[in-house]
Order: structure tokens, then sequence, then C-alpha cells
């Protein structure tokens, strides 16, 4: 993966036309954007209904079918969706709505995940080793996005979102309270699968672009960070959606302009987020105790 | 329902809400087929309580109970006269079981009884005709119990809801009960509390010398079932009774 250095002038409308004359600049701000966008939304259920290892386990199964496809010679993206979506379709045979219980469950997708990320190993070594794909397919090839991918990473994209906007509701409520959603004839089964489905998209997409070991970057970290910051549903997701946004653009610029990677920019941005805002909620919380009569109720009606 | 654990309390509300089939027998709930009614029925599992990871306003696990099954997203109240129609339902239901002090604050953060309230509220939201009560005092501490049963009382007058209670202790609600189903050894006792609760009749039932003693405060203990008898803490063993 190559960087390119810049100089950063200060004008933020002379940096933005210096990015954007490069048409793999463009791509890589498109498909970033794309993928935040259904990273935060997807990520913030994920993150509620605490499958973030099954997420993970989807991300490394990325890994194996990428090198796959590459191995075999067929495009990339064929290998990540085709590894993510039957991953998705083994930890619903493992999961929780299979009848598993937590332990069980966790256990199994840890196999998997071992499994999947040693399979990876054999494909790259099948392929020769060449170590700059490898590289690409762990940290992902943030500047070499062609537009075809960007279009097919928005058709994607605003399947995955249509969907949840329609079972967003029902999800929110089988994830949150699984016995009376069902009670009350939410299809949670078909719910969990349906989401392990939508995640397994949202986790080849976003490999694609941010490779298999960053994928978290975008899907956990953002969302992770919004729930801190609200307990309410709606605002939650937004929150999500614009802080993924916020660290793929700002990470794309930096890199831009620096010799370092956009992997290692996009991640430390969210990570340094989400450590500002539980620094924020200690010091919240302490000056709340040291107030005597204050309530440290973080959401106000 | 009373009954020590595993007798089917849990298992026979299964069959009310229509989730479980017979094997034989009929059921007939609120004039139809089990399940067909799951719309005037309100119900409450047995849970443990949500672990402080869950970070959802009580307010919003409430509105679940009212629209939650429903496809599609919600307009927002500014928008739609419906979803102001909601969110009104949802208030007055946290104002009647007295959480309006807590209902803005993530569910896990609260207190054992503070879920409880606002998960009777829950279950009470569409305005059930029946509501299934599954250990609801379960895993309180015992002046929650008393507080949640006094509740449950109140709501079960003023808003004209039959109540079907399972639990395993009932003292804490024995001032509030009009009839008492006894479940042991794959058969059931049904009548008054004091019909029921009596020595003679539970030693029938057993099919074993059993012995009801009552305490100078009025508190009951039964003694001499053929199980060992259902300590609080056992179940917290995840065990359905």
């Amino acid at each position: 993966m190559t960087s390119l250095v810049a100089a950063l002038s200060l004008n933020p409308v002379t940096d933005l036309e210096q990015m954007t004359e490069y048409p793999f600049m463009v791509n890589a701000l498109w498909a970033g954007t794309i993928v935040a966008v259904m990273a935060g939304a997807i990520g913030w259920f994920m993150v509620l209904r605490r499958q973030t290892f099954a997420g993970h386990t989807l991300a490394v199964t990325a890994f194996p079918g990428a090198a796959a496809a590459t191995f075999v010679g067929l495009p990339l993206a064929v290998g990540y969706f085709g590894a993510c979506g039957l991953g998705a379709l083994l930890l619903a045979a493992v999961g929780r709505d299979g009848g598993s219980d937590a332990a069980d469950e966790s256990a199994a997708i840890g196999t998997l995940q071992a499994f999947g990320l040693g399979l990876g190993y054999l494909f790259v070594v099948l392929y020769g080793g060449q170590l700059s794909s490898l590289e690409a397919l762990l940290f992902g090839s943030f500047l070499g996005i062609t537009e075809g991918q960007v279009q097919a990473l928005l058709w994607i994209a605003a399947a995955a979102l249509a969907v949840l906007v329609v079972i967003g509701r029902p999800l929110l409520f089988a994830s949150v309270d699984g016995a009376v959603a069902r009670a009350a004839n939410v299809p949670t089964r078909a719910l969990g699968f349906g989401f392990l489905v939508l995640l397994a998209l949202a986790v080849a997409a976003t490999a694609e672009i941010t490779g298999a070991l960053l994928v978290f970057a975008l899907l956990v970290t953002p969302a992770a960070t919004a729930q801190r910051l609200t307990a309410r549903p709606g605002p939650g997701i937004v929150i999500s959606v614009a802080l993924a946004l916020a660290v793929t653009w700002v990470g794309l610029t930096i890199a831009f302009f620096s010799p370092y990677p956009v992997g290692f920019w996009v991640t430390s941005l969210s990570f340094g987020v989400y450590v500002a805002v539980r620094l924020g909620e200690l010091i919240v919380r302490r000056a709340a105790v040291a107030v005597p009569g204050a309530h440290a109720d973080p959401e106000p009606t | 329902m009373l009954g020590s654990n595993g007798a089917g309390k849990s298992t026979l509300l299964d069959v009310v809400l229509g989730l479980l089939p017979l094997s034989g027998g009929t059921a007939t709930v609120l004039g139809g087929h089990p399940g067909a009614g799951r719309a005037g029925i309100g119900y409450l599992p047995q849970r443990r309580t949500f672990d402080s990871g869950t970070r959802i306003r009580g307010r919003e696990v409430v509105r679940l109970g009212l629209d939650g099954s429903r496809w599609g997203l919600p307009l927002p109240a500014a928008l739609s006269s419906s979803a102001r129609a909601a969110r009104s339902r949802v208030d007055e239901m946290i104002e009647l079981v007295g959480a309006e002090r807590y209902a803005s604050r993530p569910i896990g953060e609260l207190s054992g009884g503070e879920q409880q309230r606002l998960l009777i509220a829950q279950a009470l939201v569409r305005g059930p005709r029946l509501l299934l009560l599954d250990e609801p005092l379960d895993s309180l501490d015992l002046s929650n119990q008393g507080a949640v049963a006094a509740l449950v009382q109140r709501i079960c007058e003023c808003e004209g809801v039959t109540v079907l209670m399972v639990a395993h202790d009932v003292n804490p609600i024995l001032a509030y009960l009009d009839r008492v189903v006894y479940f042991a050894a794959g058969a059931a006792v049904e009548g008054t509390p004091r019909e029921v609760i009596q020595g003679p009749t539970l030693s029938r039932l057993y099919g074993a010398p059993v012995e009801v003693l009552e305490a100078s405060d009025g508190r009951l203990v039964v003694v001499g079932t053929p199980e060992p008898p259902a300590h609080h803490h056992d179940r917290h063993g995840g065990a359905r009774g």
C-alpha cells in the first residue's frame, strides 16, 4: 500500500482540491463514506446484541475468502462476500437462536475463527506468499478502489440499510427483550439470522476497504462510543454513523498528507474518540459524586 | 399459581400464550384458542435482570411493549399524531408504576425493583385484559417484594386487569390473592388461599404428610413436602418452575 505525501496548505479548499484531483482519492472517499454509513448503523445493533465476537469472526473469515479468491483468480469481492455469507450461516447454526447458551456460542465461534485464520494462511502460502497481497488482505487497500467497486458498494449498502429500516424496530425488541418479543409474535430467530446476514454484508464490504483486521475501526468503535453517549436508539444510530463518517474522512485526509497508512489513522482516530468519551464519563461521574445532591443522570428527559 | 420447581407453572403460562401446544385436553384463553387472543395478554417472563451493559432507556423498553413488534421505523412525535399518542401512553404507564424518576436512565443501571416496575409498565402498555407475571417478585429484596405486590394489586383494581401470577413464595402476596392454584406431583388444587394452603389439602396433593404452619405475623410455612423447599436463591440457576 502506498501513501502519498502531499503538502498540506492549511487552506481546506485547496487541500480538498488537491485530494480530489486524484481519481483514486475520490473513489476512496466515496467508498469510505458508503462503508462508514453502513458499518455505523449495523454496528450499533451488533454492539447492542453483544455480537461483537461474532462480527469479529465474520471479519476473520473474510480473510480466507479473499485469500482463496486471490489463489483461484476470482475477484476479491467474491471471496469477501462468499466467505462472510458462509460464516453467517455457520454462526446461525451454532448461535444462541439455534438453542445453545452464550458460553457454548462463544466457544464455537472462537473455534470457527481459529480455523478461518489457518485456512486463510494456507491460501496465501499456496498463492506464493506474496507479502504485499497479504498486507492488503489484512490491513486494507483504501487507495486501490475502482469506480466499479464503489458502485457495487453503493447498491449493497442501499439494500442492507433498506432491510434494516424495515426490520429495525422488531430487531431492537428482539435484541433487548427476547422472551417478551417472542411472546408478542416477533419472529426472533428469523430476525437473528437476518441480522447475521446484514452483519456479514457490512463486514465483507468494510473488509474490502479496510482489510480483515481493521473492520472494527468502523463497525465496533463508533457504535460502542455512541452507546456510551446516549441510551436512545435513534440518536444513538445517528451518532454512530456520524462518528464512522468523521473518522473515515479525517483519516483519509490525514493519510493523504502524511507518510503513514489510512488504516492506522482511521483506527487511531476512532480509538481516540472512544477513550475521550470514557474519560469524559469518568470525570462527569466524579463531579456528580463530589457535589452532594447532584444526580449522575447522563440522560435527562 | 404456586408449587415447587418443575411442577409446570411456567409451562402453563406458555400454553396460555399459545407458545406450547397441548398434548391432551383443551385450553380456552379469553374466549378463544390460546395464541389467538395474544393482543389481549400482557406477559412478564421470569428472568434475571438486565445487566449493566444494556444501554437502552427504560422508557424505550416500555415503548417496545406498545409497538415493538411492528415493521418499519416509528415516525418522530413531531410529525405524527399516533406517535404523540404512543408517547403519552408510555408516559401514563410509567406514571402508573411510579417510575417517572428513573425511566429515562439506561435500564441496565437501575435496581432490580426499578427494572421490574418498568417491565410491568411494558406488559400493561397495550391495555391487556389478562396479565401473566412469572415470578415477578423473584430477585427483589423484601421491601421491594411488598411494594411490587401492592402495585400489582392496585393495577388489578384500577385497570380492571385479571392478573395470573406464578410465585414460589406465597407470603409477600398472600394478602392480595383471590384464588390459588397449587401444583405438585403432576396434579393441581384450586381454591381460595385458605382452602388450598392447609395441611390436609396439600397432603392429599403430594400424597405425603405435609404440614402448614402459621407464624404469629400471618406468614405461612409449608413443611414436609417431598422435594426440598424452594429457597429464594435456588431460583437464580435459571431452572423454570
